[in-house]
């Protein structure tokens, strides 16, 4: 490794629990995730282009292959894993699966967590909404079709629940 | 708007064949915990990073790895001669023997592999890898395939073929060749048939090379035991990956276990040997366990699909029935072979098309060059024959003025009638197919071919494809005391819901819930042996035998019911019966099934045989496109894909697969296309290969199942992965051809092509009006 990395020690919450990791300057988030043992954000293309490494950060959707680990000092991480900790999927989750909206499921993860972000910034997306917000993730499978009616039942879901 | 119509299930009596069972991982996947090998980590883990040739074919002059091997945290940097010290004739492969596990005094195509360094810390093996450093001798290189029939460019001194095929033992020992298998069909008398012909049509189609970049990239590890050696590897094929590297070492089948996870996509890239041997050869030579995880720019040099050239002539009588066809095709496999001969011979022998034409002759090429290697891609090479095929059938009908439905009709293979090789068809919904798209798309019914700029065509396209043939899976199911049921399976399920479809099966033979079947992953210390998850073979051969394995175990319950003295056709539980005989929860019943159909191989001089597949799968697109001509551009408005997949297991399942399949192949219609100079890939990653994201889904897109029954399938069924994928890419051309009136012959169609085909149009009928 070269003269000018630097090792930090940082803080951040996963999850919502407090932890630390020392970490060194060139090492990104999806391989802090792993020395959580957190699997569900992968790298694949390693360019932020398809979406397989999503993970949120103080809100905000990114690509983990981009994202220096040390940056995340601070903030707030939340991965897939996070998504059902009581035990129950999320309504996005159940969707992707009365769907069947994945085969080989390796890019689901992103989809899931970019659908959550979505439907929390816009509760009803047309089709071309849709469309237009889950264009920065790839499925090589092409589950497209099943991927878009998981997005349309999941939000008609959580207004009825949100209604009710 | 994507327009859906609900499934239909059309469940067996015991309710779970025909019923669309969510996939049984379906929770893992949503939350992020399938396991993959990707994220395994074991303790003492080495990190292999290769060294790769810069150049597409060259004598190694020497190798410098002492700046590697001296930056602090490298293991060890390991070459060919390293290698040697493990496997004495480090060379394999599924047809030929001739793919080094690191090149070895050549290198044959940029980006094979040289070196592997070794450290505990990936990024430290790789910038170690930057510090070797290899000296070439260039040597002349050949890239196309045509001219890798006569080329002075020699990629292979001499043919290895590797025995398991009988009809690849002529070739053992042939030199200064880039043919690695000539494959030929005789049928009638075709110089006849073209002399007393009314019409001759003849043409000639080419496609590119793509990659299949699955989202897990290739990935293997192995970790060495005692006298034993473990690899987890994301494979198609765990069982032959056993075999063949247990055949590299000498040593027997059971020292070597291989286990496989869940498969991030697949798509054939993940098939044969890809990164076991290396990861083998490393962890015998360190001791230690050794993960080698590919990023996505190496995999395009590792596997793709054939380029191919095809050229296809028709004979056709004035009544317009086709009497005779001439194929040529010749497919670019790249410095490998990896399993392209069988691609050559496999889908060579359906060239001619799904139509009954008495007098063929078919000479296909599997072809060497200093290209990244070929291999399969979903479709095994039909999609490109397709693509010729019925590129050329719209050709004739338009030059007959023929409406393409209906000289397709004319001409169709029917049930009972021999196809090329003289099997004949059966259990194959071809003119179904047909009806389907036809009446989905109102074939009949006026077409609103568009005003101004934008022009509005419709094109049509069916193919069909024979199963990879003769080929073994072996199934074992253990019921339990309980009556709960393990299926011991090396079927791989890489998201074709392989394992969901064969729990369905056992829990429609022994009456169970399909959601209470476990399926035990591959591992071949514990699941029997299957030929490979390949060619759309599962579901017909694991499928059979799994059926076989749980009827052998229903039998053994029912003669147990017997023994205890319960009177035939008596209700019982087999949770019961176990408690009666042995006094306790305790004991099992294991039910075992094999499976090989019968078969017959080509005689090698005719290319013929009455059997040569054990069933047909069908499939066929249907699309209404736009055109824009003042900029070329391509929008697909409505795609319509018919399958014959016998009855369906999992309805739900295989339209995703019918969808999937054909998105996939929409891809490789319209842009995706591996850019190549002097051999080296220039955009090797998605950021310049494209592959299709939401907005290449066709605002309408609809997957119909074929009202078919494949009568020696289980159930009816037979496999699907791969048919949607066959008629995508002609529809697309002859939709274009119906809009615009200019013919592509070369895939991809991107609109720089469409505009350059409509701007020659206009140029030559402004020079012919002048
Ligand atoms: S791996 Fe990060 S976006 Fe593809
Ligand atoms: S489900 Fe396989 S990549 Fe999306």
């Amino acid at each position: 490794m070269d003269a000018s990395e630097t090792v930090k020690k940082i803080r951040f919450t996963l999850n919502g629990r407090p932890v630390s990791a020392t970490v060194e300057s060139h090492v990104d988030l999806v391989d802090l995730l792993r020395r959580f043992d957190l699997g569900g954000a992968r790298e694949s293309c390693g360019q932020g282009l398809c979406g397989c490494c999503t993970v949120v950060v103080d809100g905000v959707a990114m690509s983990g292959c981009l994202t220096l680990a040390q940056l995340v000092d601070g903030k707030r991480v939340d991965t897939i894993e996070g998504l059902d900790q009581t035990g129950a999927l999320s309504p996005v989750q159940q969707a992707f699966i009365d769907e069947g909206a994945f085969q080989c499921g390796f890019c689901t993860p992103g989809f899931v967590l970019m659908t959550h972000q979505l439907l929390e910034r816009n509760p009803d997306p047309s089709e071309p909404e849709i469309r237009d917000y889950l264009a920065g993730n790839l499925c090589r499978c092409a589950a497209y079709p099943e991927i878009i009616r998981a997005v349309k039942s999941a939000a008609s879901r959580m207004r009825a629940s949100a209604a009710a | 708007m994507t327009i859906h119509r609900p499934t239909i299930d059309r469940p067996m009596p015991a309710g779970q064949v025909g019923r669309s069972v969510p996939r049984l991982e379906a929770r893992q996947k949503v939350t992020g915990r399938a396991d993959y090998v990707h994220n395994l980590v074991v303790p003492r883990m080495l990190y292999c990073k290769v060294v790769r040739s810069t150049v597409p074919h060259g004598r190694i002059l020497s190798i410098d790895t002492s700046a590697a091997e001296a930056l602090e945290g490298v293991y060890r940097v390991v070459t060919a001669d390293d290698i040697r010290t493990v496997v004495p004739n480090p060379f394999y492969g599924p047809a030929f023997h001739d793919q080094p596990v690191l090149a070895v005094e050549k290198v044959r195509h940029v980006g094979e592999p040289v070196v592997a360094v070794l450290a505990e810390d990936p990024y430290v093996a790789a910038e170690a890898a930057q510090l070797v450093t290899v000296e070439y001798e260039p040597m002349e290189a050949v890239f196309d395939e045509i001219e890798a029939m006569t080329s002075t460019a020699v990629v292979h001194e001499v043919l290895k073929p590797a025995g398991t095929f009988p009809d690849l033992k002529h070739l053992v020992g042939r030199r200064d060749t880039n043919i690695a298998l000539d494959y030929r069909l005789r049928r009638g008398d075709v110089d006849a048939a073209f002399a007393a012909a009314d019409h001759v049509f003849a043409h000639e189609f080419k496609t590119q090379q793509v990659m299949h970049t699955p989202l897990e990239p290739m990935v293997s590890l192995a970790e060495p035991g005692e006298d034993t050696l473990t690899i987890h590897t994301a494979s198609q094929s765990p069982s032959f990956v056993r075999i063949e590297i247990a055949r590299l070492l000498g040593w027997p089948e059971n020292r070597v276990r291989v286990k496989v996870p869940h498969l991030g996509g697949g798509f054939g890239a993940k098939l044969y040997i890809k990164l076991e041997a290396l990861v083998a050869c490393l962890a015998l030579l360190v001791r230690r366990p050794v993960k080698w995880s590919l990023t996505m720019e190496e995999q395009f040099y590792t596997i793709t699909k054939h380029a191919s050239t095809f050229r296809i002539e028709s004979a056709v009588d004035k009544e317009g029935r086709v009497t005779g066809r001439r194929c040529e095709v010749f497919w670019n496999g790249g410095a490998y072979a990896d399993i392209g001969p069988r691609v050559t011979q496999k889908s060579g022998f359906t060239a001619p098309g799904p139509y009954d034409i008495d007098n063929v002759s078919i000479d296909s090429y599997a072809l060497y060059t200093n290209r990244p290697p070929a291999g399969a891609l979903r479709g095994f090479g039909i999609p490109q024959l397709v693509w010729a095929y019925e590129s050329h059938t719209d050709l004739i009908a338009r030059g007959l003025g023929l409406d393409p439905v209906a000289f397709r009709r004319k001409n169709l293979l029917r049930d009972g009638r021999p196809q090329a090789t003289g099997t004949p068809v059966r259990d194959a919904a071809i003119e179904g197919v047909l009806d389907d798209i036809a009446a989905r798309m109102a074939w009949e019914t006026p077409f609103d071919r568009g005003s101004g700029p934008v022009k509005r065509g419709r094109g049509i396209a069916v193919g069909f494809k024979a199963s990879i043939a003769p080929t073994t899976s072996v199934a074992i199911v253990n019921v339990a005391a309980d009556g709960s049921a393990n299926l011991y399976l090396s079927t791989v399920d890489m998201g074709q819901g392989s394992d969901t479809a064969m729990a369905q099966i056992v829990a429609e033979t022994l009456t169970l819930r399909t959601e209470d079947v476990k399926v035990v992953h591959p591992d071949t210390d514990v699941t029997p042996y299957d030929m490979a998850t390949l060619g759309s073979r599962s579901t017909f051969h694991a499928g059979n035998a799994v059926k076989l394995a749980a009827e052998h175990a229903r039998d053994q319950i029912a003669a147990l019911a017997a023994s205890l003295g319960l009177p035939p056709g008596s209700n019982y539980a087999p949770a019961d019966l176990f408690k009666k005989k042995y006094g306790m929860q305790a004991g099992n019943i294991i039910g075992v099934g094999t499976y090989i159909p019968e078969y017959k191989s080509p005689a090698p001089e005719t290319g013929l045989s009455d059997n040569v597949t054990p069933f047909w799968m069908v499939g066929g697109t249907g699309v209404e496109i736009e055109v824009d001509t003042e900029t070329g551009h391509v929008r697909i408005l409505r795609m319509v894909n018919a399958c014959d997949l016998g009855r369906p297991l999992n309805p739900k399942i295989v339209e995703t697969q019918i969808s999937g399949a054909a998105l996939m192949q929409l891809g490789f219609t319209m842009f995706e296309n591996m850019d190549l100079d002097d051999g080296q890939v220039t955009n090797a990653s998605l950021a310049d290969y494209k592959i299709p994201g939401m907005h290449d889904v066709p605002d309408q897109m609809e997957s119909v199942i074929t009202e078919a029954e494949q009568k020696s399938g289980p159930y009816g069924a037979k496999g699907v992965g791969e048919s949607a994928t066959f008629g995508v890419s002609p529809a697309i051309a002859n939709a274009i051809h119906d809009a615009v009136g200019v013919r592509l012959t070369e895939m991809p169609l991107t609109p720089q092509a469409v505009f350059r085909a409509l701007r020659e149009a206009e140029l030559n009928s402004s020079t012919t009006s002048a």
